[in-house]
């Protein structure tokens, strides 16, 4: 979709014969124009500098590349380099000087790629060295800039190298190094075999020896040089993901921790909702430590473990009443155990909301056969002889739910000796998963 | 019976003298440390009757207290204290020799109960680790395993499996004996029993947990 302004800004550009020259420039300096690029923006930075048309200094300048044998290209990507962005003040290469390892990287992808010519050229691959030169500054000056471009351009580079990457990146890596292990192994046996027969004679094979004695001397003179330059870029990449990690854990805790915090210091006066809070986010904070769990995906696997947290949290939120959850073993829910999951947090709100206990237990357990939950609770307690209406239709509703399905209840309770309900549904497992703790 | 001596190995000083505040009477503390080789030395040169020692410290943790004193002193006896409640991290100390495990948040009155319970020699699990145990042993004993195996060790009673069902809802070892008919005493030798089954058992579960805390 173009810009208003922009189009305006181009109709005005526009009036006449393309190639002709419209203004006399901007006036002001020149800088690549970011808005308008298919590479690096020289040349819209050029035509806007001078007034001319875009696409007439694009076609100019791939004349000039062919025409050059490939020395523009070099020459552009200097321009690149030297040439700020519109807006910014520093050009790439500015920062670039100050970026030991890309220009160590940029050497030693040019002295690869050297060697690569040089092995071609013993094969006569004349086609090849002709092009040589210009592509060695040009990957080196690529490397630069690909390593200090603003994030915007690297955006850019990273669109423009995508069909490079699908065939190499896009891949599944052991897809890839079977490909790699089948280009080198024709490689290989086509170079013997070409060696040995095109080059019969021993007197022939005598230069080429040499040669091939030169390739191996620069392969171990320089090839510990490529290898630490590799290895510089792989630590740099992880202490970057460190940093980042860094930034996730600061930003959670200032999330999380620090609200909490906040929250506590207002409602000090009510120590209730201090304990609360003070729950609430210890919780979080270890099943994201030990547990690694994010607390905020709470739906995303859907299993017995999950579901009896699911409650544990929100009745701690919800009524503030903290509640001790022990599970054994896992399995995925399904209709009955959703309906038993159902049940146990109906029987949780209940001891949460009449029993005046200071604490709930929660306590499932999978087993093959059968799933069972027990929700205990050392407050109150009643006599379930003489039960009030309103607490009666609750309890229909778990056992209602539960013999559906062909579960039970079992509910035991005397007056100040809490309440127990234990609750069983049958289950037969795809398999009874043992519930594995994340950290491994 | 007289109050235990307690010795205090925590590298929290906030923490140690919040315990002393409040343990201190009903169990007599006699030493802090803060790191291992100072609570090797110090408990060496005290023997008290219970050690409460926090399973993440720097320098080797928990574990390499219990180890050194128990190879001189096998009668000294540790409760391992973890602000985490996941008992994976408290499996190591307990196969080195403690004998309880309670997380930092358990109340004062629970905390010197446990104390006393170590000190008479019995063991004291906390509901998760009582249910990480129901975990650990829910499955058949593996088969591969040394000749010496005693498949007595690798699998739980049913009555044990009872007991500690009962701990990790929440239960009290007197109500425990009253849900199951039995006595006190009986409560406290089926988990004393189940101790012996978790630092002996060769149940992988176990010995990887062991394993991989032995690396830190």
């Amino acid at each position: 979709m173009e810009h208003p302004e922009r189009w305006h800004r181009d109709q005005f550009r526009h009036r006449g014969p393309f190639w002709l020259r419209q203004r006399g420039g901007n006036g002001g300096p020149l800088r690549r124009d970011p808005a308008d690029r298919l590479a690096g923006g020289v040349a819209a930075g050029v035509a806007e500098w001078r007034g001319f048309n875009v696409t007439t200094v694009r076609i100019v300048f791939v004349i000039a590349a062919l025409v050059s044998a490939g020395y523009f290209v070099p020459l552009y990507i200097v321009a690149w380099l030297f040439i700020p962005e519109a807006g910014a003040e520093a050009s790439i290469a500015s920062k670039a000087k100050y970026d030991s390892r890309g220009i160590r990287l940029a050497i030693g992808l040019a002295s690869l790629l050297i060697l690569v010519l040089l092995v071609a050229g013993v094969f006569n691959a004349g086609w090849l060295t002709h092009w040589a030169w210009p592509l060695v500054f040009s990957v080196a000056g690529l490397a630069l800039i690909w390593r200090n471009a603003s994030p915007d351009e690297q955006a850019t580079l990273r669109q423009l190298l995508e069909p490079l990457e699908t065939a190499t990146g896009g891949t599944s890596r052991k897809r890839r190094s079977a490909i790699r292990l089948v280009v080198a192994g024709g490689l290989l046996a086509a170079g013997l075999s070409w060696l040995f027969s095109a080059h019969a004679s021993l007197a022939l094979l005598r230069p080429l020896g040499g040669v091939v004695l030169v390739i191996a001397g620069i392969v171990l003179l320089l090839g510990p040089w490529w290898l630490r330059i590799a290895r510089d870029l792989v630590l740099e990449r992880q202490a970057k993901a460190r940093v980042e990690e860094r930034l996730d854990i600061a930003a959670r805790v200032h999330d999380s921790v620090l609200q909490t915090l906040a929250l506590i210091q207002r409602r000090a006066d009510d120590p209730q909702k201090v304990i609360q809070l003070a729950r609430l986010q210890e919780r979080e904070l270890r099943s994201w430590l030990f547990e690694g769990r994010d607390p905020n995906d709470t739906d995303a696997d859907l299993t017995v473990t999950a579901g009896v947290r699911q409650i544990q949290q929100d009745v701690e939120a919800r009524y503030g009443v903290p509640v001790e959850v022990v599970t054994v073993g896992d399995c995925e829910l399904d209709d009955s155990l959703n309906a038993l999951i159902a049940a146990a947090r109906e029987a949780t709100v209940n001891a949460a909301k009449w029993s005046g206990a200071s604490v709930i237990s929660l306590f499932a357990e999978v087993e093959p056969g059968e799933v069972s939950i027990v929700v205990r609770d050392r407050g109150k307690g009643f006599d379930p002889e003489a039960v009030p209406a309103d607490r009666k239709g609750l309890a229909e509703s778990v056992h209602g739910r539960m013999t559906r399905r062909g579960g039970t209840v079992t509910l035991t309770s005397a007056p100040d000796e809490g309440t127990k309900v234990t609750l069983k549904m049958p289950h037969t497992p795809a398999q009874p998963r043992p519930s594995t703790p994340s950290r491994t | 019976m007289s109050a235990p001596r307690v010795v205090l190995v925590d590298d929290h000083g906030l923490f140690r003298s919040g315990v002393r505040a409040e343990l201190g009477r009903q169990v007599e503390v006699v030493g802090e440390a803060d790191d291992v080789q100072p609570a090797i030395d110090l408990i060496g040169e005290l023997l008290p009757d219970v050690v409460l020692l926090d399973v993440h410290m720097p320098g080797g943790g928990g574990q390499a207290v219990v180890q050194a004193v128990k190879a001189d002193h096998p009668e000294v006896r540790f409760l391992a204290l973890s602000a985490s409640d996941a008992p994976e991290d408290v499996i190591a100390v307990i196969r080195a020799g403690a004998r309880g495990y309670v997380t930092k948040t358990i109340s004062t009155t629970e905390l010197a109960d446990a104390v006393r319970r170590v000190a008479a020699g019995d063991a004291v699990f906390s509901h998760r680790l009582a249910g990480f145990v129901l975990d650990a042993f829910a499955s058949a004993p593996p088969t591969d395993l040394k000749p010496s195996f005693d498949p007595e060790l690798e699998q739980l009673t049913s009555r044990e499996r009872e007991v500690l069902r009962l701990i990790a809802q929440g239960y009290t070892y007197k109500e425990i004996a009253r849900e199951l008919y039995i006595s006190v005493k009986t409560v406290e030798s089926h988990v004393s029993s189940v101790l012996r089954k978790l630092q002996l058992s060769t149940r992988h579960q176990l010995t990887r947990w062991a394993a991989e805390r032995r690396l830190d």
